[in-house]
């Protein structure tokens, strides 16, 4: 395989993006490292090249190394061994590959051993690990825990914790979902006492569908605070394996990504550092942590994406039916092309989250250091804005995207694509995952709807308005579908009946999100004209496709959600 | 155990997997200027045996020598990119149209200006000509031992070293004494990646000859004067006491007189013993069917 880097050189192309030169600076604190590190870059165009460089190991390792082994990984899975998760034999290889490369732990700062890369390129490496292997990128993802530790552990925690993901190569596992606190992490029961005697904490209790949950790090999220039963009585905590204190009682049999092991985890009086203050550990910490997860499955779904649509067109060129290639049919050549513009118009939006992710993180960051202007806390809250609501944006439309390439793209492959000859059988079921954890794509929508309501999403539609240049015809598309949105969802929002907005929300949010993704590829193609086939086409679909909803709304009784309601009856009555 | 001191030689090939149409110049030698370049495979899998003896002994260096044209620099910070600690370059025109006679002559005078050393690894053999004569021959020049067709070292201590040979049906294990030289196997483990902070470390190492280029920004000088470990040292004949006769064409007596392309259709392979009896009737056979003389 090439490299998956050089292969795709929409990466650079978001690298080159203008606002990352804010990124960079504010990231590299007008590049005072460079003193110290004389890894660290000298200015931009030296920080972008490292980026690049880095990059490119990625896409050696993910071409050489984890997309060869993702095979015969998902054939062999993880298993259980004396109370320990082994992973697949790729598995172990993948991982010390980008181990030995230096890049566990890519944005730490430089003093906890990592590379202080933004999340730009840290989300760019995790969508090409996952069109290497989707079950994989999930390890990988982990380190996201690091971060966390980060931002919320002290001073202590970052000194003894941080350090091992770059030097040992740590693993992490954010331990949150038990039996009966999934969607709803406010009924968390997992115990946590703090031991007087021993001046720790300790905790008891039963976490289920924990992604590599034998990690060597794991973030613990525990009832701290004994008769209460809500968000407000939960702390997180540290967890480490060091303490052979967690039984890792079972592990699941999955559809996909089945080289990640998801355990059945039983703590058993396991000792354990709390994070940050008591009883922030969902509302704070953990809203933290599953928004860099939500962006990470964005990366994971559009990277699963592509893999699919790389296959799906190595199959259309080669297979040949009534005395032509399959790729030469209307039939397939629209389902073909249909999967790139989505992929060109998912990334766009991926890679916009990530900036404005990025902007907001990095000012926290700056803000333990020194008091912000006026005008950074303006900042700051202005992209925090954004980035709260963009990224369920794009763990919605790119999960949900993803299972729908790979569906199109196993459907070309025919029959053989239903064996299990070609790899778009373990694509396809690997995408299935993506739009269930870390929150259903319901539970995105109920997130992603604030876009609508506070305006969030018409104000930055309105934006990007205003950066097109003069004469583009697909501008005035767009603001006829602007203007329906904004009619519909003000219609959706004035309407007083019960559960109406939640009824809609997720058409409301999948025509904004069509709106955004359509001016971004406008965008896109006024720095590089190669995107005007995307522009055009993505415009028309997205149209057609807010369209059908807005008839839909616009034509929708409040009063038939009762009808819709009507599924309960039918449970009551099949119970009599 | 005592630390090492390791020299790995490598060359900068043309990448054969990519080759256009004029690959070949008329007179059948390769057109190097027309092919994208890459590290010599098997000096990858020498470049990783000697790193993974300096992760086993603490304190080894490993230092990596190439010959070639300029451009050959960049085998020199990919080998630091992978965790080389030093690199030289031998590079100079008069050394040019070298034969693998003085190639190795060269690189034995070259080597001999980075001792003392204990340990030389490199390739079995360079895909650009395949013949595996660089290695022993640079041993003979330097007089040292010679272990060919190294897979594994199974064993170092202060003043020998075991290593696995794989041969054709087999494998040998043998130990030589220091210093001595080692041409190792693409059957050893691949080459470590490359690292992130190394790779951003040492990008910009440059030879003098580099620096001095036209193309090159100003501030990459100043880098240079504060990080002088960038700058990669660069060898002349005079750098190495090389006679001229020795080097270059001139040391060459390769001639080739012309090249085809050829199917090997034979399927039987003859095992002969290192008897005197039986290295007769190969050189007698080799005669009769014009292989030599």
């Amino acid at each position: 395989m090439d490299n998956f880097f050089k292969d795709t050189p929409d990466f650079k192309f978001h690298l080159e993006h203008p606002i990352v030169k804010k990124i960079v600076q504010l990231k590299e604190s007008n590049f005072a490292d460079s003193k110290e590190y004389d890894y660290a870059p000298l200015n931009h165009e030296d920080a972008i090249d490292s980026y690049e460089r880095v990059l490119g190991i990625v896409g050696d390792i993910c071409a050489e190394t984890i997309g060869p082994n993702a095979e015969a990984v998902d054939a062999e899975g993880p298993r259980i061994e004396n109370n320990e998760v082994v992973y697949a034999k790729g598995t172990t290889e993948n991982y010390a590959a980008l181990h030995e490369a230096g890049l566990i732990g890519m944005s730490l700062p430089r003093k906890y051993g990592g590379l202080n890369f933004p999340l730009l390129p840290y989300v760019m490496a995790g969508e090409m690990i996952a069109r290497a292997d989707a079950g994989f990128a999930n390890i990988w993802g982990l380190q996201d825990c690091a971060e966390t530790i980060y931002e919320f552990g002290s001073e202590e925690q970052k000194d003894s914790y941080l350090p091992r993901f770059n030097k040992d190569g740590a693993t992490a596992a954010m331990v949150l979902t038990e039996p009966d606190a999934g969607s709803d992490l406010q009924a968390v029961n997992l115990k946590a006492t703090y031991d007087e005697e021993r001046k720790v904490w300790l905790l008891n209790g039963v976490k289920r569908f924990i992604t590599n949950g034998d990690a060597d790090i794991s973030l613990v999220l525990a009832r701290s605070e004994e008769s209460t039963s809500d968000a407000r009585g939960l702390s997180m905590f540290i967890y480490d394996r060091k303490n052979h204190a967690v039984e890792v009682r079972h592990l699941e049999k999955k559809l996909g990504i089945k080289g990640s092991p998801t355990c059945e985890l039983v703590f058993k009086d396991a000792p354990a550092e709390l994070v940050g203050k008591e009883r922030f550990g969902l509302i704070k910490y953990v809203m933290s942590l599953m928004n860099s997860a939500r962006l990470g499955v964005g990366a994971q779904s559009v990277g699963i994406a592509d893999a699919a649509y790389r296959e799906a067109i190595k199959y259309a060129e080669e297979r040949a039916q009534f005395g032509k290639e399959i790729i030469h049919f209307p039939a397939v050549y629209e389902m073909l092309t249909n999967m790139k513009i989505r992929i060109d118009a998912l990334r766009s939006l991926l890679y916009e989250t990530t900036q404005f992710v990025d902007i907001s993180k990095v000012y926290e960051e700056i803000k333990q250091e020194r008091s912000l202007t006026k005008e950074e806390r303006m900042e700051m809250k202005g992209y925090a804005k954004l980035a709260n609501v963009f990224t369920p944006l794009i763990k919605l439309v790119a999960s949900e995207a993803s299972n729908i390439i790979a569906y199109d793209s196993l459907q070309i492959h025919g029959g053989t694509g239903f064996m299990k000859d070609f790899p778009i059988e373990r694509i396809y079921r690997d995408a299935r995952i993506t739009s269930i954890y870390e929150g259903t794509t319901q539970l995105q929508a109920v997130a992603a709807i604030k876009g609508v309501t506070t305006g969030v999403f018409l104000d930055q539609i309105k934006r990007y308005d205003s950066e097109v240049i003069e004469n583009n015809p697909l501008q005035a598309k767009l603001q006829k579908m602007t203007a329906e949105y904004e009619e519909i969802s003000k219609r959706v929002m004035d309407t007083d009946y019960p559960d109406y907005l939640d009824f809609h929300a997720r058409r409301l949010v999948e025509m904004a999100g069509n709106i955004i993704m359509g001016y971004l590829l406008i965008l896109n193609s006024q720095r590089n004209e190669k995107f005007n086939r995307s522009a055009t086409l993505f415009v028309s679909l997205g149209q057609a496709e807010n369209r059908e909803k807005y008839e839909y709304i616009n034509n929708f009784e409040p009063q038939n959600i009762e009808l819709y309601k009507g599924c309960l009856d039918l449970v009551e009555t099949d119970l009599e | 155990m005592r630390p090492l001191k390791i020299v790995v030689l490598a060359k900068q090939v043309p990448d054969t997997r990519n080759v256009g149409t004029d690959a070949m110049k008329p007179d059948g030698t390769v057109n190097r200027g027309k092919l994208p370049t890459i590290y010599n495979p098997d000096d990858l899998h020498a470049l990783e045996l000697a790193l993974n003896i300096k992760d086993r002994v603490p304190g080894t260096t490993v230092t990596v020598l190439t010959m070639g044209p300029k451009r050959a620099a960049d085998i020199i910070r990919e080998s630091y990119y992978r965790g080389a600690d030093n690199g030289f370059m031998i590079s100079d025109r008069r050394f040019g149209g070298a034969d693998t006679l003085a190639t190795s002559y060269t690189l034995a005078k070259g080597i001999e200006k980075l001792a003392p050393y204990d340990l030389i690894l490199g390739g079995r053999q360079a895909i650009d000509g395949d013949t595996a004569q660089v290695g022993p021959q640079s041993a003979e020049k330097l007089n040292i031992p010679q272990v060919t067709y190294v897979e594994e070292v199974m064993s170092i201590s202060d003043n020998e070293i075991v290593a696995k040979r794989r041969l054709e049906k087999g494998v040998e294990t043998v130990s030589a004494p220091f210093p001595c030289l080692m041409t190792v196997h693409d059957s050893s483990p691949v080459c470590r990646s490359r690292q992130a902070k190394r790779v951003m470390q040492y990008k910009y190492a440059r030879t003098q000859t580099e620096l001095k280029s036209k193309s090159t920004e100003e501030y990459l000088r100043e880098l240079h004067t504060k990080r002088p470990y960038l700058t990669i040292p660069e060898w002349g004949v005079e750098d190495i006491d090389a006679e001229m006769e020795k080097i270059g064409l001139s040391g060459s007596p390769t001639k080739v007189k012309s090249v085809e392309s050829i199917v090997l259709t034979a399927e039987e392979t003859k095992v002969l013993s290192d008897s005197d009896v039986d290295i007769e009737m190969m050189i007698k056979e080799l005669i009769e069917n014009h292989t030599i003389g």
